[in-house]
C-alpha cells in the first residue's frame, strides 16, 4: 500500500493539474495573463446559456410551400414571355397547387414547339400533353431541391441580417423539418431583433391603377389584373393606425433583389429620415424602362405587401437610384435599410418558438444560483466535518476537487452552463457525500467489530465500492436519457449531473483513499478519527 | 459524532400498516385529482405565451388586465410573484392568435398604459408545432427510462443477469409489436410498464418488483404534489421526475443489498425481523444522504430564484418520498411476497 501511494498521488495530482489547465480560460483572470500563457492554454471555455446570459432563442419555420408556389409563379411569367416570343397563343395557364402548371393552348400544333422549348429550358419538369392540354409537373427531387434551397437561402439572409446587428457569438443553424434555430446572446432589444429577423422584406414596385376608382374596387368590384394594398400611417396625436387603400396593378415590375445598397438619409426639408437605395446595372435598366414608359403615373413602393409610398414619376430615372419615404422613425429607417441590404427572404418565415431572457434576469439567475450553491455547499462541508471528524474534512476536500472537475469537464467539452446546470451541480454536491457516507459508515462498523484501522479502512472501501458504483449508475442512466431527449437548459442539467457523478466516483473513492492510506499506512496514525 | 446510534432498532416493519394507509391515501388523492382536474401543463406542452414582467412599482392585477384589454388579451392568467419586487407572470391562454406578435403587443400595451418602469424579464412562446414536439420528446424520455431501468433492475436486484436479458427481450418484442400496430408513445409507456410488472411477478423477481412499485409510488405522489399546489408541469419537471427515479433507486439498492447480505449470514432469523434489522443498519446512511441532499435542494428552493423554484420543489418532494418509500414501501413488499409465497 505504501508503494502504491506515490503513483496514486501523481495520478491524482495530474488530474487536478489538467483540470486547472482547462478551467483557467473560463476564469476572469485569464484576461490578465500574458500572451505566451494564453497560447499554451486550451482555447475551449465554458459557455453561459441564454438563461444566464440573457438573449434570444428563436425557432423559425420556413414556409417552403410558398417557396415552391413562388417558383412556379415565376416559371409561369417566364413561360408567358417565351410563348409570346414564339407566337404561341393560349387560353389558360395556371399553377396547380404545389405540383406544377396546366396550360390550355389554342392550337394543338403548338404543343410540340412548346414541349421542346420547355424540355430545353426546364429539364426539371415532366411534360404530359393531351390534345390542347399541356400539364407540367415538378419532379419530386426538384420540389425537394426548391424547398431545401429556400431554407438555405433563408439561413444566409438571416445570417446577413444578424451580422449587421452586431451580436457576438450568434448561433444560426438549420434544423430538421425546414426550421432554423437562431440564438443571439446578449441582445438588448429582443423585440426589435425578432422583428428584423422575421421580416420577409420583399420589396416590390407596382403601378397605381389610375383608370379605375378605389372606392368602386373597395365595394367588391376589383378590375381584372388589379389588387388592393394598404398604406399604414400612424396618427401622430392618437397613435392609432390609419389604413389608406391603393388600387394597384398586380404585376410586379421590379423587386428588391436588384438592390445593391440602402442607406438612411435625412430629408433636409422635412427633417424626416428616408432610405436611399441603389440598384445594380440590370435593375437600373429595368427601372429606367419603367420610369420612362410611365411618366406622370404613380409608382407604388411596396414592402411585404404594405404600401410605403406612391410617388408620381416625374422623369425617366437612369441613375439607378430611388428613395423610399414613409414617415418612419430613425430606427425603422435603419432597420429597413438593414433588411434591404441583406436581401429578402425567399419564403416567409414564422416564429414558432421564442425564448427570450432579459439580461437583468440572466444576471439575477446567476447570482441566485451561485448563492444557493454556496449556502448548500457550505452546509454540507461544515456538517461533514462535524459529523465525521477528520474523515469528514477529507471528504470535504474531495468535494472541492469534485466541483473543480465538474467545471473543468464543462470547459473541456465546451459545454454550456445553464440554470438547471447549476441546479445539477448543487444536486451533485448533495449526492456526492453519499459515496463517502457509505464508506465511512462501513468503516465505523468494521471498527466496532474490533478491527484495526488499516483493516477497517480496507474493508470499508472494498464493500462500499460496488454499492457506490451501482447507486450512481441509476442516476447516470437517468442523466443520459435526459441528455438525449432534453432541450438546451435540460441538457445543461444532464451534463453537469453526468460529469458530477463520474468525477465523484473518482474523488470519493480514489482520492480520499490516498489520504487515508497516507495517514494510516504511511504515517501510522493509530486512531481513526471518523 | 453519531446521530443514529448503532444498534438502533426502530420497528419500521411493525408500523407498515400505517405506512400503507398514508401512501394509499396520497396515491388515491393524486388519482382523484388527475381524473377530476388534470395536471396543469406549462407552455412547453400546451403552446402559448408566458411573459414575466417587472415594474418599478407594484401594480394591481386588475390594472394589468385593463392594460391588456385593447389587445384583447385581458383573459390571460396573471400571477404575482411573492417578494419585494413588482414582478408578474402573464400567461396568454388564446392559442388561435399570431403568437409571434404577442411579445411585441404586450410590451407596447403595457408601455402605453404604465408609460415607464416596464421591464420584460422573460418571454417564452411555444407554437403548437413545437409544443407537440416537446410533448413527444418528454414521453420518449419517460418511455426509454422505463425500458432501461426495468432491464437494469431485473438483473441487478436479483443478481441474475439472465433475468435482464429475459426482461429486455420481452420488452423489445412487446413494444415493437405495439409500435408496428400503430400505438402512440403514451400507450407504449403503459405497455412497457405492464410487461415489466407482469414479468417480475411471473419470474418471481420480488426485489425488482418491490423497487419498481416504490418508484411508481414516488413519481405518482410527486405528481400529486404538483396537482395539489396547481403548479405547472414543464419539461424541467419531467427532468426532475426522472432524476428522482434515479435517486430513489439508489436508496432502494442500498437497503436491498443489506437485506441480501444478512440473508447470507448463517444465523437464521425470521424474515420480517431480518428486514427490519437491515433497514436499521442502513438507516444511518439513508438519513444522512437524504438530509444532505435535502438541505442543498432546500437552499436551491429558497435562494435559487423563481425560475428554478418549481424544479426545486419537485426535487424536495421527490427526495423525501423516495427515502420514505425505500423503508416503508419497497421493503414491506418483500414481506408481503414472503407471506404470500413463502419462499426466500
Amino acid at each position: 500500500m505504501n508503494r502504491g501511494i506515490l503513483w496514486r498521488v501523481i495520478l491524482a495530482g495530474f488530474a487536478v493539474f489538467v483540470g486547472l489547465i482547462y478551467l483557467i480560460p473560463s476564469l476572469p483572470i485569464y484576461n490578465a495573463l500574458p500572451d505566451w500563457a494564453k497560447k499554451i492554454l486550451p482555447d475551449k471555455k465554458i459557455h453561459l446559456g441564454l438563461d444566464l446570459r440573457g438573449g434570444i432563442h428563436l425557432v423559425l419555420d420556413v414556409d417552403v410551400k410558398k417557396a415552391v408556389e413562388t417558383h412556379l409563379d415565376r416559371m409561369i411569367e417566364e413561360l408567358r414571355h417565351e410563348m409570346r416570343k414564339h407566337k404561341i397563343r393560349y387560353l389558360k395557364m395556371e399553377r396547380v397547387g404545389l405540383e406544377g402548371i396546366d396550360i390550355k393552348l389554342m392550337r394543338e400544333k403548338d404543343a410540340d414547339v412548346l414541349s421542346s422549348i420547355i424540355k430545353r429550358n426546364y429539364p426539371e419538369l415532366e411534360i404530359t400533353h393531351k390534345e390542347k392540354l399541356i400539364s407540367l409537373r415538378l419532379k419530386p427531387e426538384e420540389k425537394h431541391r426548391i424547398m431545401n434551397m429556400a431554407v438555405e437561402q433563408a439561413l444566409e439572409t438571416i445570417r446577413n441580417r444578424v451580422d449587421q446587428f452586431g451580436v457576438s457569438e450568434p448561433d444560426i443553424r438549420k434544423q430538421q423539418n425546414n426550421t432554423i434555430l437562431v440564438q443571439l446572446p446578449g441582445i438588448k432589444d429582443p423585440a426589435r431583433a425578432i422583428k428584423l429577423i422575421g421580416k420577409t422584406a420583399l420589396l416590390e414596385f407596382k403601378l397605381v391603377d389610375e383608370e379605375h376608382s378605389v372606392e368602386e374596387a373597395l365595394k367588391g368590384k376589383i378590375p381584372p389584373g388589379d389588387e388592393i394594398l394598404y398604406q399604414i400611417k400612424k396618427d401622430p396625436r392618437t397613435g392609432r393606425e390609419i389604413k389608406i387603400p391603393f388600387l394597384l396593378k398586380k404585376r410586379t415590375l421590379l423587386t428588391g433583389e436588384y438592390i445593391t445598397d440602402a442607406r438612411v438619409q435625412i430629408d433636409p426639408r422635412t427633417n424626416e429620415p428616408y432610405v436611399f437605395i441603389t440598384f445594380d446595372s440590370r435593375g437600373a435598366r429595368i427601372f429606367a424602362r419603367i420610369t420612362g414608359e410611365n411618366i406622370k403615373k404613380r409608382l407604388a413602393i411596396i414592402l411585404d405587401n404594405k404600401v410605403y409610398s406612391a410617388p408620381v414619376i416625374q422623369d425617366k430615372i437612369t441613375g439607378g437610384r430611388a428613395q423610399i419615404t414613409g414617415a418612419f422613425t430613425m430606427q425603422e429607417a435603419h432597420d429597413l435599410a438593414i433588411v434591404l441590404r441583406a436581401g429578402a427572404l425567399p419564403a416567409p418565415v414564422k416564429v414558432i418558438e421564442e425564448r427570450t431572457v432579459g439580461p437583468s434576469l440572466g444576471r439575477d439567475s446567476i447570482e441566485k444560483g451561485i448563492k444557493a450553491a454556496l449556502v448548500g455547499g457550505a452546509f454540507v462541508v461544515v456538517f461533514m466535518a462535524i459529523y465525521y471528524n477528520v474523515a469528514g474534512i477529507i471528504a470535504d476536500f474531495a468535494l472541492l476537487l469534485n466541483i473543480l472537475f465538474i467545471m473543468s469537464g464543462l470547459a473541456m467539452f465546451g459545454a454550456t452552463l445553464t440554470l438547471p446546470g447549476i441546479a445539477g451541480i448543487i444536486l451533485t454536491i448533495g449526492m456526492a457525500v453519499d459515496a463517502n457516507v457509505l464508506i465511512f459508515e462501513r468503516i465505523r462498523e468494521e471498527l466496532r467489530t474490533g478491527k484495526g484501522p488499516i483493516a477497517a479502512i480496507d474493508t470499508g472501501y472494498g464493500r462500499a465500492f460496488i454499492t457506490i458504483l451501482d447507486a450512481n449508475l441509476t442516476t447516470l442512466i437517468a442523466a443520459l436519457i435526459l441528455f438525449q431527449f432534453g432541450t438546451g437548459p435540460i441538457r445543461g442539467f444532464a451534463v453537469t449531473m453526468s460529469i458530477g457523478i463520474v468525477a465523484n466516483m473518482f474523488t470519493a473513492i480514489f482520492v480520499t483513499r490516498i489520504i487515508f492510506d497516507y495517514l494510516y499506512a504511511v504515517k501510522g496514525l493509530k486512531k481513526v478519527l471518523i | 459524532m453519531e446521530i443514529i446510534k448503532p444498534g438502533i432498532n426502530i420497528d419500521f416493519i411493525g408500523k407498515r400498516k400505517i405506512a400503507y394507509f398514508i401512501s394509499g391515501s396520497l396515491i388515491l388523492i393524486t388519482l382523484f385529482l388527475l381524473a377530476w382536474k388534470g395536471p396543469r401543463y406549462g407552455v412547453d406542452f400546451t403552446g402559448g405565451v408566458v411573459i414575466q414582467v417587472r415594474f418599478d412599482k407594484k401594480k394591481s392585477i386588475d390594472e394589468i388586465r385593463e392594460a391588456l384589454k385593447p389587445i384583447h388579451l385581458d383573459d390571460s392568467i396573471i400571477q404575482e410573484f411573492k417578494g419585494k419586487e413588482a414582478e408578474y407572470l402573464i400567461r396568454v391562454r388564446k392559442t388561435n392568435i399570431d403568437l409571434a406578435k404577442v411579445h411585441d403587443q404586450v410590451k407596447d400595451a403595457l408601455i402605453a398604459r404604465f408609460k415607464k418602469g416596464v421591464e420584460i424579464r422573460r418571454v417564452e412562446m411555444v407554437g403548437p408545432k413545437i409544443g407537440k414536439e416537446l410533448k413527444q420528446k418528454a414521453l420518449l424520455a419517460i418511455f426509454y427510462s422505463i425500458l432501461f431501468i426495468a432491464i437494469y433492475i431485473s438483473g441487478r436486484f436479483e443478481m441474475k443477469w439472465m433475468m435482464s436479458i429475459v426482461m429486455a427481450t420481452a420488452l423489445i418484442i412487446s413494444v415493437y409489436t405495439a409500435f408496428s400496430l400503430g400505438a402512440k408513445v403514451t400507450w407504449l409507456i403503459f405497455i412497457a410498464m405492464i410487461v415489466t410488472l407482469g414479468l417480475c411477478w411471473f419470474l418471481k423477481l420480488r426485489y425488482a418488483l418491490g423497487a419498481i412499485i416504490a418508484l411508481i409510488h414516488d413519481v405518482t405522489i410527486t405528481v400529486g404534489a404538483f396537482l395539489i399546489t396547481q403548479k405547472e408541469i414543464s419539461l424541467a419537471i419531467v427532468a426532475a421526475l426522472l432524476t428522482i427515479v434515479g435517486y430513489s433507486l439508489n436508496d432502494t439498492i442500498i437497503v436491498f443489498d443489506r437485506i441480501r447480505e444478512n440473508l447470507r449470514k448463517p444465523k437464521k432469523q425470521p424474515f420480517p425481523i431480518l428486514v427490519n434489522k437491515s433497514i436499521n443498519e442502513t438507516l444511518s446512511r439513508t438519513v444522512l444522504t437524504s438530509s444532505t441532499t435535502l438541505f442543498v435542494v432546500l437552499a436551491l428552493f429558497l435562494l435559487g430564484g423563481k425560475v428554478i423554484h418549481d424544479f426545486a420543489f419537485a426535487m424536495l418532494v421527490g427526495i423525501t418520498v423516495g427515502t420514505y418509500s425505500s423503508i416503508f414501501v419497497a421493503s414491506p413488499i418483500l414481506l408481503i411476497w414472503e407471506e404470500e409465497f413463502g419462499k426466500r
